[in-house]
């Protein structure tokens, strides 16, 4: 039984060893209700050629708030090391599909979901899936800054903590810090409120505090939207760094943005998927008009 | 419409402005009058109560003798009292109102509640002394002790510890849980380590309110039993028991003058208690507040 927790020894980064980390996750989502064999087909999934196997896939997936259908049929792979823009006008539930990644969406009453969400071959959607487990696995990193009303060190540390965390603290969350590129600025005030920082400081606490859990995958709704142009691109050159360990999920409004970081973009319009291409060839040759109408400012 | 847009303007400047000024002028007459009133009040009783107010009077048993007579059994009856109820309501209130906003499913059940939980918080207190002796002092046979008191005034404000609770935890941010849920943490960690440290100013303020009403209800411990009488100290919870309010309500009934001036007196010291707690309420919150803040 692999516990769900690496010890402190820096993060694998061949692809191999990504996968054994992946197959642990697998084990790790299974177990929840002490249910601890994962079924045949994951198993099977978890051992295939890691190259070409998508670290999400989504079939179907329909989502409803009370009576609003937010998401309509929407089919998409996102790719394991890359950056992945979700683009479209406002209401188009980019934000919501994103949300669904990580089992954010059942927080809120009244929602249904249809549909499958596999990450690394499992079924997150699965009876026997714990979304604790899930969310451990996805991380995420909210429009708003929102660090804890607590000192630095213990926003980086809560999480680690609460995961039953028993490598050395003070180290990870110097590394958390630095992968988040803070650290040089607030290594002399660690036991100091969050609070007192920048937005663009906080913003990237916030980031600090998701990869201090150590996920696989790290979802961002749009991060960048409240900071000015400098926090914006420390934070953008965060995210292309982090593309080397972390699979990147990014939401936001900022076509440049979208164009600058990603690796590929997915349009969405009005609840439905318009087309995902690599972001290079979605802004310059897009295959659909209305992907075309939109990055090139026609409407939205 | 071309020609509606071609209306002027009549600014009336001066008009609105004296509309605004005596609006203000009423708002503080109404401020000032309950205030003028209260102090009234208290500048009375305390000038009543000028001379019996001393060591001895807080000091001595009751008496037949004014001039012996002392509060010393009723203050001690309110002090346990208050302890006892903030024992049994606090946490009950508390799990209660953690229950309803964090873990319950909305729907048809929990409105139910809601309504029944609003609507207790309404019901007059000699019907939770009605309650009270039924059920504390009849069926559960507990009789006329400080336990079944307690138990009554933690009925009658359980209903607001429940409500201000459920205030203070509702307006806590979302970003708050969900930041938390998105680490990997359980409903019961993000509950134990965000939201009650952060609603713990708001939940404080409601308990301490709630108990204050307490320590002045008269009429549900009359209905219980407490005595009116006590010439001795409550060692246990069981035992029989008298209470300011009620001290208050006995010396007032009496014939005689100085009885009058002791009552003042007693008023004085509960006020004083009651005074003493809102103030450690407020410190209470500002002591959270800077925790929360990550001082």
């Amino acid at each position: 039984m692999p516990t769900d927790m690496p010890d402190d020894t820096p993060r694998p980064e061949s692809s191999m060893d990504t996968d054994e980390t992946a197959s642990d996750s697998a084990s790790d989502l299974g177990s929840a209700n002490g249910q601890a064999a994962p079924d045949e087909a994951s198993a099977a999934a978890s051992t295939a050629d890691p190259s070409t196997r998508p670290k999400i896939e989504i079939q179907d997936l329909n989502f409803w708030y009370t009576d609003t259908h937010a998401l309509k049929g929407i089919t998409m792979n996102v790719k394991p090391h890359q950056v992945t823009a979700l683009i479209g006008p406002s209401g188009c539930g980019k934000s919501t599909l994103l949300r669904c990644l990580n089992r954010m969406n059942e927080l809120i009453d009244g929602t249904t979901l249809e549909g499958d969400v596999h990450v690394d071959g499992q079924d997150i959607y699965a009876p026997n899936t714990d979304p604790v487990m899930v969310r451990r696995r996805i991380g995420m990193v909210f429009q708003k800054p929102n660090p804890f009303p607590k000192t630095i060190y213990k926003n980086v540390a809560w999480g680690a903590q609460i995961n039953g965390y028993t490598g050395d603290m003070d180290a990870l969350v110097e590394r958390s810090l630095r992968q988040a590129a803070l650290w040089d600025e607030v290594k002399d005030q660690l036991h100091s409120s969050a609070l007192n920082l920048s937005g663009g400081q906080q913003q990237r606490l916030c980031i600090a505090r998701t990869l201090a859990v150590q996920p696989d995958v790290v979802l961002m709704d749009e991060p960048a939207s409240a900071l000015d142009p400098i926090a914006t691109s420390k934070i953008e050159e965060t995210i292309t760094e982090l593309k080397s360990e972390y699979t990147i999920v990014i939401v936001t409004h900022n076509m440049q943005q979208a164009s600058r970081i990603s690796d590929e973009t997915a349009f969405l319009y009005m609840g439905r998927l318009i087309e995902m291409n690599p972001t290079d060839k979605l802004f310059t040759r897009p295959e659909k008009d209305r992907t075309e109408a939109y990055v090139t400012g026609r409407f939205g | 419409m071309e020609s509606s847009s071609n209306g002027t303007f009549h600014l009336r400047r001066t008009r609105r402005k004296r509309i605004g000024m005596i609006l203000a002028g009423v708002l503080f007459l109404a401020t000032i009058s309950g205030i003028i009133v209260l102090l009234t009040l208290l500048v009375d009783v305390a000038l009543t109560a000028g001379g019996w107010l001393d060591v001895q009077f807080l000091n001595s048993l009751p008496s037949r003798f004014a001039d012996q007579a002392g509060i010393k059994p009723a203050l001690y009856g309110s002090l346990w009292l208050m302890g006892l109820t903030a024992l049994i309501s606090v946490p009950l209130g508390v799990a209660s109102a953690i229950y309803l906003e964090e873990y319950a499913q909305d729907g048809w059940f929990l409105k139910l509640i809601q309504i029944n939980i609003a609507n207790l918080a309404g019901v007059p207190s000699v019907v939770y002394g009605i309650l009270g002796l039924a059920l504390f002092v009849r069926f559960a046979a507990l009789g006329q002790s400080l336990l079944a008191g307690a138990l009554t005034l933690s009925l009658l404000i359980l209903p607001i510890i429940i409500i201000s609770t459920q205030e203070a935890l509702r307006s806590l941010p979302t970003g708050l849980r969900e930041s938390a849920y998105a680490l990997g943490a359980t409903r019961w960690q993000v509950i134990w380590s965000h939201v009650l440290p952060n609603a713990a100013p708001g939940i404080f303020t409601g308990v301490i309110l709630a108990l204050s009403r307490a320590i002045g209800e008269t009429a549900p411990l009359i209905l219980i039993g407490a005595l009116t009488f006590v010439p001795f100290l409550p060692q246990s919870a069981m035992d029989q028991f008298t209470a300011l309010p009620i001290q208050i309500f006995n010396w007032t009934a009496r014939p005689q003058d100085e009885f009058r001036g002791l009552a003042a007196a007693a008023i004085v010291v509960l006020m004083i208690l009651l005074f003493a707690m809102n103030l450690s309420a407020i410190l209470l919150r500002d002591y959270f507040e800077r925790q929360t803040a990550g001082e």
